[in-house]
């Protein structure tokens, strides 16, 4: 186990060095200077000249590169800004914040979304998958299987707007989202988020339900579970010991994948409803051309997807004794 | 005579499917009684493990539907709730199936699998029931039982899943046992032991046995009794000596005679049934192996085999419209000098 968590994030680690490569690539590749967004209306070829030898854009890029490297590892006293400790992204071109704190202002904006619509889209879609699978081809299952089928074919971009429109300013049944420090006030923490949860939370049940429904109905029909029927063990032992346990494996992928993705950045989500995550952080930092916070933003998001899928193998090994023993 | 252990009385079973209704059992009758072995033989899809699961009550209820008798130790079984039906699996009726490693639950220990239905059955507490399986694998011939208990399904060999399998069906010393073709998946030289074990501990706990397989070899060593089925009915039956020595059926004829020989000629070809078995969505008229039986012809009035199922009695009988006297002669004559 320690060899195979070892090995794991050594493969993590490469990958996201080859990814901060092709960021730096990409950013020089497109024809976009920070710096004439910096610049605003005095802008003079002197000027430009000027930011970039601020920035440090005017160094070679493997030299920018360079110096990235060592600072994320060993930090840097090298800005105009302060001292930027390990691990430093260095300072925002739009902002002049330094990116790692920027980071991990947004971040509890983000976990609290993701993980909030985490708990309702497992207990909602797990559930109405169970139960439709337990009460196979009854209305019960025609019902959910159909409107899983409906609502998993939404999309955020409609649904939230129509979610806001009529929850929110017709009727004023909820508050405008925002979000709130939890620390601070949990209860508006809650009235804030509970529009964007229930809306992530909607499409994601749906998937999920689908998902949990054809895995148990998959694996209801294996031989071992039909040994334990046989044995005289109830449908209910059966359905949740010998056919649930099974299922597991195919909704524990999907939920690393889905949980991976999301904490680094819900995009669709935090515009739509106007929440200061890191996925609006992604967004602005394309939007000017920001080296430092695109790369920081861009490496956290890929750690978190990295980090789950870790997360997700050493799960299997505990489901599984097939592969906890091999 | 007391009442058979297991009595099954004009059995239909049918599933519902997108292409139309399949009849999987169609009019099957058998009894078995106490301590005795009965091999049921017949190709895939001749209805043998269908029968056994209905036995037991585990077809689906919302797509077959299941018409006659079943009666076990005189208790009609076809009408039985579902709790009653739960309270004797693997209790007074129990199966080993074929495949051990897709058979036995991956997740959880050999040990465990067995002691489940003790538990269950005999209201024991864990660490009983643990003792109990760890009796039963060393019954079954585990050495090191109480090690291996801890095993998963997965660090065992083929034969040992299979023994674990067999242990697991004994456990509460149930009354009938229905082995689908438990050796197919195995090695020869495994099977052969396997078969030995089944018939030790048949003296042992006394139980009747259900034997379904394809393979006449095994059935000649393991039954008592032998009912040949074919397209959801029973062709033929009788003691295995009879069935053996003198089969009245033309199926069973082809059976006997595709059966590869090893004091045959290596260059020999097989000799199978021609044709193939019949769609269960839409069976042959009359009887159901006309369309690939050979003998047809020399039945007494014209087209009798297409228009009229041949019925089977009880006791020694095969379902056939040839004459008893045909049947006779036409092993004799013509069968038995191929089979050498």
């Amino acid at each position: 186990m320690l060899r195979f968590l070892v090995r794991r994030i050594i493969g993590a680690v490469v990958i996201l060095f080859l990814l901060s490569i092709v960021t730096f690539v990409l950013f020089f590749g497109v024809p976009r200077d920070p710096a004439l967004l910096m610049c605003g209306k005095t802008c003079n070829p002197d000027s430009i000249a000027n930011i970039h030898h601020v920035l440090g854009l005017d160094k070679p890029i493997t030299e920018q590169y360079w110096i990235f490297l060592h600072n994320l590892v060993a930090g840097s006293s090298q800005f105009a800004q302060g001292p930027c400790p390990a691990p430093c992204f260095g300072y925002s071109y739009h902002t002049n914040d330094p990116v790692w704190n920027t980071l991990m202002d947004r971040l509890p904006t983000t976990v609290s979304l993701t993980l909030g619509a985490a708990v309702c889209f497992l207990i909602v879609g797990l559930g109405t998958g169970l139960l439709a699978a337990w009460r196979r081809g009854t209305m019960v299952d025609k019902t959910a299987t159909a409107g899983a089928m409906v609502v998993s074919s939404l999309q955020i971009y409609f649904l939230g707007p129509l979610a806001l429109a009529i929850l929110v300013y017709q009727t004023h049944w909820f508050d405008k989202p925002a979000y709130n420090n939890f620390t601070g006030d949990p209860l508006t923490w809650f009235t804030g988020l509970i529009i964007p949860w229930v809306v992530l939370s909607t499409i994601f049940a749906a998937q999920y339900t689908r998902m949990a429904r054809s895995a148990m109905i998959e694996q209801l029909q294996e031989e071992h579970v039909r040994t334990a029927r046989a044995k005289g063990m109830s449908r209910q032992y059966v359905f949740f010991r010998y056919a649930w346990r099974g299922s597991l494996i195919p909704i524990v992928t999907i939920f690393g994948i889905d949980l991976g993705s999301l904490l680094g950045g819900a995009i669709i989500t935090e515009y739509t409803f106007g929440l200061p995550g890191l996925g609006q952080l992604a967004v602005q930092s394309v939007f000017f051309s920001d080296l430092p916070l695109l790369l920081g933003v861009m490496l956290f998001a890929a750690t978190m997807i990295l980090l789950f899928n870790i997360v997700v193998d050493a799960a299997y090994a505990f489901i599984d004794p097939r592969v906890r023993l091999s | 005579m007391s009442t058979p252990l297991l009595s099954v009385r004009d059995l239909h079973v049918s599933f519902k499917t997108e292409d139309g209704v399949v009849r999987a059992v169609d009019g099957l009758s058998f009894d078995l009684e106490r301590g005795r072995t009965l091999g049921i033989v017949g190709e895939s899809g001749s209805g043998k493990s269908v029968t056994n699961l209905t036995v037991l009550g585990l077809h689906n209820p919302m797509f077959t539907t299941v018409e006659g008798e079943i009666l076990l130790d005189g208790r009609e079984l076809t009408t039985a709730r579902e709790s009653e039906l739960e309270k004797l699996r693997g209790n007074k009726v129990a199966m080993i199936f074929q495949d051990p490693l897709t058979a036995l639950s991956p997740y959880y220990t050999v040990g465990r699998q067995i002691a489940e239905p003790y538990m269950k059955h005999n209201g024991a507490s864990k660490k009983d029931a643990w003792e109990r399986a760890v009796e039963m694998l060393g019954k079954v011939g585990i050495p090191n039982p109480r090690q291996r208990a801890k095993d998963y399904p997965h660090q065992f060999s083929g034969g040992m899943r299979q023994r674990a399998m067999i242990a697991m069906a004994l456990v509460c010393d149930p009354d009938l046992l229905i082995a689908d073709e438990p050796t197919t998946a195995l090695d020869v030289t495994v099977q052969a032991q396997i078969l030995d074990l089944l018939k030790d501990l048949q003296q042992e706990f006394g139980s009747g046995i259900i034997f379904i397989t394809h393979d006449l070899g095994v059935i000649a060593d393991m039954a008592d009794d032998i009912m040949v089925m074919y397209a959801g009915g029973a062709v033929e039956r009788g003691t295995t000596e009879e069935v053996l020595r003198s089969p009245q059926h033309p199926y069973t004829w082809g059976l006997l005679n595709s059966m590869p020989r090893l004091d045959s000629d290596p260059g020999a070809q097989l000799s199978p049934i021609p044709g193939t078995p019949p769609s269960l969505l839409n069976p042959p008229s009359g009887c159901r192996f006309h369309p690939r039986c050979t003998f047809q012809d020399r039945v007494a009035g014209t087209g009798r085999c297409t228009t009229e199922r041949p019925a089977i009695g009880s006791g020694r009988a095969s379902a056939c419209h040839l004459s008893a006297d045909q049947k006779r002669t036409i092993f004799i004559e013509e069968i038995k000098p191929r089979l050498g």
